[in-house]
């Protein structure tokens, strides 16, 4: 009895995310019965391909005890350069390479002022969100770059093997990710800063670089996501990227890591992203009003941090 | 007819899921006694302790107060019968005064206003009742911990209790505060104020009780006056089985010098010179606050080196970081082992390897096979009991993480090892073990650095003992030389150093 309520408390800690997406998608599928199409299913995960990718950076900052507000100030710049230097050069590569350099560079730049700088992570990048975002209205002059290219255009909308390329961006992404955490000194380094920093720095770990490489990690995939972004929208929009912080931090708290940092998983975080897009998808399947998905992602949002303390409680009572 | 004992508990019996934290227990308080508790980690003092305090309520039992029958469910229904607990960890709040910490919750008000007045006088007057020099406006957080301490025991005496109950109140005091302290219990003991007393140290306890009562596994084991018994049957009632020998017999030592410091200075360390031999233990000892932690953190890098010299095998040694000290072989063990020693929140397995992970990783990739023979070895040479390798370390017993701890730093092959206060709140039995593996450790030629406030500890395990005081060595004594007196009297400034 004590052993299976044991299990039970384990399962829903550890993939409490995996549990609730089910539960979303037997819903779902019954109230919205066009919802289980593999054209919908895969336009879901298309739809949620770039915030889950910032999501996955964010769960590298997270797990350490930080946060990164900046991922979508970041996201829309490196868009809108990569588009700008596609226009100049019209070459793919440089385009690519300028958004990701310049997301890499980006996150750099967070990482020396939090861990060398010695700031909160959070006014740190709370500061660097509202430059970049008003660099990428600056730089744009208030008006979306057109992309014609269409090799570029490939990035965002085109398919191998009838699957999205954006969703098999986000599978590879997702197996560094976990290879990265799981089997690497680094990803080792990463937890225990989170669990305690003090303890990880007098066992001989360097807590300045390890940082400073996890926020790079989140800049690099944020000018990923702004690559993506402009392929498939086929512009640079001059708001793009607004928002996507809020809905990257919401997934990595979906996927059941720890906002104190040091205890979590990357595979739930995608999971955490379907979460929400799912609940978009479904409530745009019934024809609600948009407006009101917010408020249940709020509500959901919520509803998960809640599971999630009562089940640690119950878990650490078993023990 | 006037009851005999203020407090009495009777068959308490205290159930977690799983587990049987307290069985069928019984306890009696008189009036005006110190009654210590003893009992090793997980005997079930600590239950025992929220039981009583109100912050736990007990599966079945009575507790009778002054003789009747009562029953209460919070800390604060405790305090109005008569009860309160001063815990290990303060419960102060650091930015606000004196008088509004004794008095939180509780401020004497006139037409909802604070009676600040009131408020002041009524704290003077605990305080003078305590004899205590502090201004009831004085900000907590400019106190010393030693006065902070005496604020908790004020805070105590303005609900006017009759039992209180303390937890390790002396493991952050300094030798004179613990002199102080233990005045003020007497003069609270002679008001007729029991006391209910959870110590590791077993001098105190046979310095301050009238009465002890040992517990083991959930269970009473035995009750009597401190005046008949001894520390032989205290220790063996407390694990059950007689220990042998708390600490080896050492053999002499090598001259080869190992590590050479000379005019170390750095945060609260002046003017530092001293020497380490392959193979020996050196003690250094001195009050809280005497340097001795810091230096063992200057030499370990993890705090800044202002000037000096610091040789090890002949070669000048320049380390700026924690790191640089682990691959030029020195290791430590720190003082605060959930603060700075382990993540609490990880596995046995993570921390152990976490000092060590390049040992474990070949071309960039963790071997995990290789990391988890290594764990299996330290779990089993340390005999640390975890159900698996994966268990978190908080979840382990105070001396069993110390042993994690001591593996995680083994891991990385000091041939210097630096241990600060290795036996803080570890039970007696992981004691011994401890002292054994540091004896151990010295035959294969580890030099070890043991930092103690315990001197009993100091004095039974090193070879040689250097004694500080305000930061700078101001005596070293041989183990031929050695006694308590000697020691204390260089550390506390009685005797001047040369």
């Amino acid at each position: 009895m004590n052993e299976t309520k044991k299990i039970f408390s384990r399962i829903m800690t550890q993939y409490r995310s995996f549990v609730i997406l089910a539960i979303i998608l037997v819903i779902a599928s019954v109230i919205a019965p066009n919802f289980l199409s593999f054209n919908n299913i895969t336009n879901v995960i298309r739809q949620v391909s770039i915030s889950a990718i910032l999501a996955c950076g964010m769960t590298f900052v997270i797990l350490t005890g930080g946060i990164d507000l900046s991922v979508g100030g970041i996201l829309g710049m490196s868009g809108a350069l990569s588009a700008g230097v596609l226009a100049a050069t019209n070459s793919v590569l440089i385009a690519v390479l300028v958004g990701l350099g310049f997301g890499l560079i980006c996150g750099i730049l967070n990482g020396l002022f939090i861990s060398y700088g010695d700031l909160p992570p959070f006014i740190v990048t709370l500061a660097t969100m509202s430059l970049f975002n008003g660099s990428l209205l600056l730089y744009t002059a208030g008006a979306p770059i057109t992309v014609g290219n269409a090799p570029y255009k490939f990035i965002g909308k085109g398919e191998l093997f009838n699957i999205p390329f954006p969703i098999i961006i986000l599978i590879i992404v997702y197996a560094i990710a976990f290879f990265i955490l799981t089997y690497t000194p680094f990803g080792r380094s990463v937890y225990s800063i989170g669990g305690n920093e003090e303890a990880t720095r007098l066992s001989g770990i360097n807590i300045k670089l390890n940082k400073t490489y996890v926020y790079a990690i989140s800049g690099l995939l944020s000018g990923l996501g702004g690559i993506i972004l402009t392929a498939r929208l086929g512009s640079a929009q001059p708001t793009a990227g607004q928002g996507y912080e809020l809905d990257a931090i919401a997934a990595v708290i979906l996927g059941g890591t720890s906002l104190s940092g040091g205890q979590g998983f990357v595979l739930p975080t995608v999971v955490g992203s379907m979460i929400l897009g799912i609940l978009t998808n479904v409530l745009t399947l019934l024809n609600v009003n948009p407006y009101v998905s917010n408020i249940l992602k709020g509500i959901v949002i919520l509803v998960a941090v809640i599971i999630d303390k009562k089940f640690k409680s119950l878990s650490a009572k078993a023990e | 007819m006037k009851n005999e004992y203020i407090l009495e508990l009777k068959n308490i019996t205290k159930v977690f899921p799983g587990v049987k934290a307290l069985d069928n227990v019984h306890l009696s308080v008189k009036p005006g006694e110190v009654h210590a508790l003893c009992g090793e980690n997980g005997a079930g003092k600590s239950t025992l302790m929220k039981i009583i305090s109100g912050a736990q309520t007990a599966t079945s039992g009575d507790i009778y107060f002054e003789g009747k029958k009562v029953t209460y469910s919070t800390t604060k229904e405790a305090q109005n019968i008569g009860i309160s607990m001063i815990y290990q960890e303060f419960n102060l709040v650091p930015y606000l005064s004196v008088a509004e910490n004794i008095f939180m919750g509780k401020l004497p008000t006139k037409n909802g206003i604070v009676d600040w007045n009131k408020l002041y006088k009524s704290t003077q007057k605990i305080l003078d009742r305590l004899q205590l020099k502090i201004s009831p406006k004085t900000t907590v957080s400019n106190l010393t911990v030693g006065e902070m301490q005496m604020v908790e025991i004020s805070k105590c005496l303005s609900t006017d209790s009759k039992v209180i109950i303390m937890d390790e109140p002396t493991a952050a005091l300094t030798e004179q505060e613990i002199a102080t302290l233990f005045k003020i219990i007497e003069s609270l003991t002679s008001q007729g104020i029991a006391i209910i007393y959870i110590s590791h140290r077993m001098d105190e306890i046979f310095e301050i009780s009238d009465t002890i009562t040992v517990f083991r596994d959930g269970k009473h084991i035995k009750t009597m006056k401190t005046s008949d018994t001894n520390y032989d049957e205290i220790v063996s009632l407390m694990v059950g089985q007689n220990i042998e020998k708390l600490y080896p017999d050492r053999e002499k030592v090598s001259d080869e010098i190992v590590l050479k410091v000379e005019n170390l200075s750095g945060r609260n360390v002046h003017n530092v010179s001293f020497h380490l031999k392959k193979g020996e233990i050196l003690g250094i000892y001195g009050l809280m606050g005497a340097g001795n932690i810091e230096l063992s953190k200057i030499l370990y890098g993890a705090l800044r080196k202002e000037s000096g010299k610091v040789e090890v095998n002949g070669k000048e040694l320049h380390c700026t970081k924690p790191l640089e000290a682990i691959e030029k072989g020195i290791g430590l063990v720190p003082d605060d082992r959930k603060n700075e020693g382990l993540v609490l929140i990880r596995s046995v397995k993570e921390n152990i390897s976490l000092a060590s992970l390049k040992r474990i990783t070949k071309s960039g990739i963790l071997d995990r096979i290789a990391e988890r023979n290594a764990v299996k070895n330290s779990i089993d040479s340390m005999n640390i009991k975890v159900s698996s390798p994966e268990q978190l370390v908080g979840n382990l017993s105070g001396g069993n993480q110390q042993k994690v701890v001591l593996s995680k730093v083994l891991r990385a092959s000091p041939d210097i090892l630096i241990l600060d206060e290795p036996t803080r709140g570890v039970d007696v039995g992981a004691r011994a073990e401890i002292y054994q593996i540091i004896d151990i450790l010295t035959k294969q030629d580890k030099s070890i650095i043991m930092v103690s406030t315990d001197l009993t500890e100091i004095l039974g395990m090193s070879d040689r003992v250097l004694i500080m005081k305000e930061g700078r060595i101001v005596k070293e004594v041989l183990r031929k030389d050695f006694s308590q007196e000697l020691v204390i009297a260089y550390a506390s400034g009685g005797i001047k150093g040369e």
